[in-house]
């Protein structure tokens, strides 16, 4: 981060002025007069009182962060209260999701969540790793900042319109060209096997990869940044190629950096709701094939929240939600640890 | 012939150049989504974007016709609401961590926030539905607000953090060697240096919570008339957006991607300036 001295000294100057011949019609401190001297502006009670006001508030703006996490996880908890003593461990490996007999398990949730989030990840991964060292390492001066400023606008579109745009295109290309490839010549894998609609477990994976690809290659980007330049060039030094740079300087370094990228990347496709549920096709099914429609823990909430009428129903439905909020604090946990245990030495602070 | 000066061999250049291409490959595979989802919205959402779309209420269900008035006027009212619960709160947790904080509690906050960035947002949703539409027992435009503007703290206390943290020490000693009280210091010479940084990040933490829609779902819950009530169920432009992507209707179709190309063009526009602003002062990373 460059801060030219400069400006920073103007920016002090330019606040001095206006504030030195706005002195007369200072509301906020009238305990020290308009006549008296600057200086002793800071002794005065006024002045005292209102430190202590604006570090108290300051204090309960900042609680606020941990009053919303701690009222989130209350919330979740009581209201799902009925389903926790009604089923118990059985909801986590049920596999019926009935809500005329009042019968819930979440299995198939679960199942869908974790497939869609790890194809998600296979897809991802390589992509954005690879679009990080060649933003930061490869490409020309002139290209890194479009490159990373797309890759920016690509965390800016919303959920639903990654949805709108499956739907409407991605899906149909699934159906007409990939899905009678894949099927004829990776069919006899079972994973690629069946009847293809476009729409299911495979495009909900593909766009997923498409939203979470931003979070990982600007993580990545950010912890490959960090990798001291001396690495680089005594590697250089040495006689490798820029591959072998990349490779033994710094990927290497950045290891666990990018691990922490990746967590949060699964985090975020965990929790993604809008544009899973207009593809994933919401039927509560375990199939092995990619092509059948499935169903995730975020769309089953989505769809059913607000026509779940009896209490049992309802209390189910936050259960699924409070495992989805523990699962993705815990994800996000490890993964800012991992992060800042790597960038712990570049961080703002230090550069200040 | 001495080893220093033997040439590459043909395996390791062969490699250099395959994972080199193989890069540039993944920027491009990245790219494409990009251009091909812009495409599709401009291509399929000019034409559908006329005076009626944005004027007109939704007809009855299967009617062609009407517009997204209410929607367009609903998103604004539940992103300001949203805005006067999040960007104080989330400016004052920021300045706390920057300003005033030390040892574990602020590291415990920070942390705190960070993993609440990471909480899915249908999640949110239906905690606030649990904290606010419960006990009022109806859906509402402000129960959004609260959903959007507590989506915001963690991301703007993050941004305005940072940003602090990058004003040099010597500028707060300064202000405070004039006899400058600490919250004037802070409002008008830290805060004021860190402006821009501070206003970028209130802007990203907009655009993201602007097209949030699982949120939205059961609080601000949608509406196909118009209403400006706080406490009345109210459209939003992700809402109706989806719901119209997934009806069975031809017309609605086109109207989800009018829809979506207003959405966008507002996201982008606010995302583009703070970058336009921000790239030429003082305090733009060096990206």
């Amino acid at each position: 981060m460059s801060i030219g001295p400069n400006s920073e000294f103007h920016s002090l100057l330019r606040f001095q002025t206006p504030t030195v011949q706005a002195e007369g019609q200072e509301q906020a401190v009238p305990a020290t007069g308009s006549h008296a001297p600057r200086i002793e502006l800071h002794t005065g009670k006024l002045s005292k009182l209102m430190d202590f006001l604006f570090r108290k508030s300051l204090l309960t703006c900042s609680i606020s962060v941990i009053a919303v996490m701690a009222l989130f996880f209350y919330e979740l908890i009581t209201r799902s209260k009925l389903s926790i003593a009604r089923f118990g461990f059985s909801f986590f490996v049920g596999n019926t999701w009935d809500p005329v007999s009042g019968d819930f398990g979440a299995l198939p949730f679960i199942y869908g969540t974790l497939v869609s989030s790890l194809l998600a990840l296979i897809l991802a991964v390589p992509l954005a790793v690879g679009v990080s060292v060649f933003v930061t390492e490869l490409c020309p001066r002139f290209l890194r900042g479009i490159v990373s400023f797309t890759v920016e606008l690509l965390a800016a579109i919303p959920s639903v319109i990654y949805g709108l745009w499956g739907i409407f295109v991605l899906a149909p290309l699934l159906h007409t060209v990939v899905q009678p490839w894949l099927s004829q010549y990776l069919g006899w894998t079972g994973f690629f096997d069946g009847p293809a609609y476009g729409i299911g477990m495979l495009a909900a994976g593909i766009i997923l990869a498409i939203m979470i690809i931003p979070i990982i290659a600007s993580i990545t980007r950010e912890v490959l940044v960090a990798v001291p330049q001396s690495q680089r060039e005594a590697v250089l030094a040495l006689g490798a190629t820029h591959w072998e740079m990349v490779r033994m300087a710094v990927l290497r370094n950045a290891r666990a950096g990018i691990m922490g990228g990746i967590i949060l990347g699964l985090g975020r496709a965990l929790g993604e709701t809008m544009a899973v549920t207009m593809l994933i096709g919401n039927r509560p099914e375990i199939a092995k094939s990619l092509f059948a429609p499935g169903y995730t823990m975020a769309s089953v909430i989505a769809n059913e929240f607000s026509e779940a009428a009896d209490d049992m129903y309802l209390s189910a439905l936050v259960e699924v939600g409070l495992v989805l909020l523990i699962v993705t604090v815990i994800v996000n946990a490890c993964a800012r640890l991992l992060v800042w245990s790597v960038t712990r030495g570049y961080s703002a602070r230090n550069n200040a | 012939m001495p080893s220093v000066s033997r040439p590459l061999s043909l395996v390791r250049r062969a490699t250099n150049v395959c994972f080199v291409g193989l890069s540039g490959l993944a920027a491009l595979l990245v790219l494409a989504p990009l251009a091909a989802i812009f495409g599709y919205l401009v291509y399929k959402g000019i034409g559908s974007i006329d005076w009626a779309f944005l004027t007109h209420t939704p007809r009855p269900v299967g009617e062609a016709g009407g517009g997204m008035a209410n929607a367009i006027v609903g998103s604004m009212m539940i992103l300001g609401m949203g805005s006067i619960i999040g960007v104080p709160l989330g400016i004052g947790a920021g300045v706390y961590m920057a300003e005033f904080g030390r040892g574990r509690y602020v590291t415990f906050v920070r942390f705190t926030a960070d993993v609440l960035n990471g909480i899915p947002s249908i999640v949110v949703g239906i905690a606030v539905y649990a904290m606010v539409v419960l006990p009022q027992q109806h859906f509402s435009a402000l129960s959004g607000g609260v959903a959007l503007g507590i989506m915001m703290i963690p991301t703007i206390a993050r941004t305005t953090e940072e940003m602090l943290l990058m004003v040099p020490n010597t500028i707060r000693e300064a202000a405070l060697g004039l006899g400058i009280p600490q919250w004037r210091t802070t409002l008008q010479v830290t805060l004021r240096t860190a402006s821009k940084g501070v206003i970028t990040g209130t802007m990203l933490a907009f655009a993201r919570v602007a097209g949030e829609t699982a949120p939205l779902l059961f609080t601000a819950f949608g509406n196909q008339f118009w209403s400006v009530k706080p406490n009345q169920p109210i459209a939003a432009l992700p809402i109706q957006i989806f719901s119209y992507a997934i009806s069975p209707f031809e017309d609605w179709h086109r109207q989800a991607w009018a829809g979506a190309l207003i959405l966008i063009v507002l996201i982008v526009a606010a995302v583009s300036a703070v970058r336009v602003v921000t790239s030429r002062g003082n305090m733009a990373n060096n990206a």
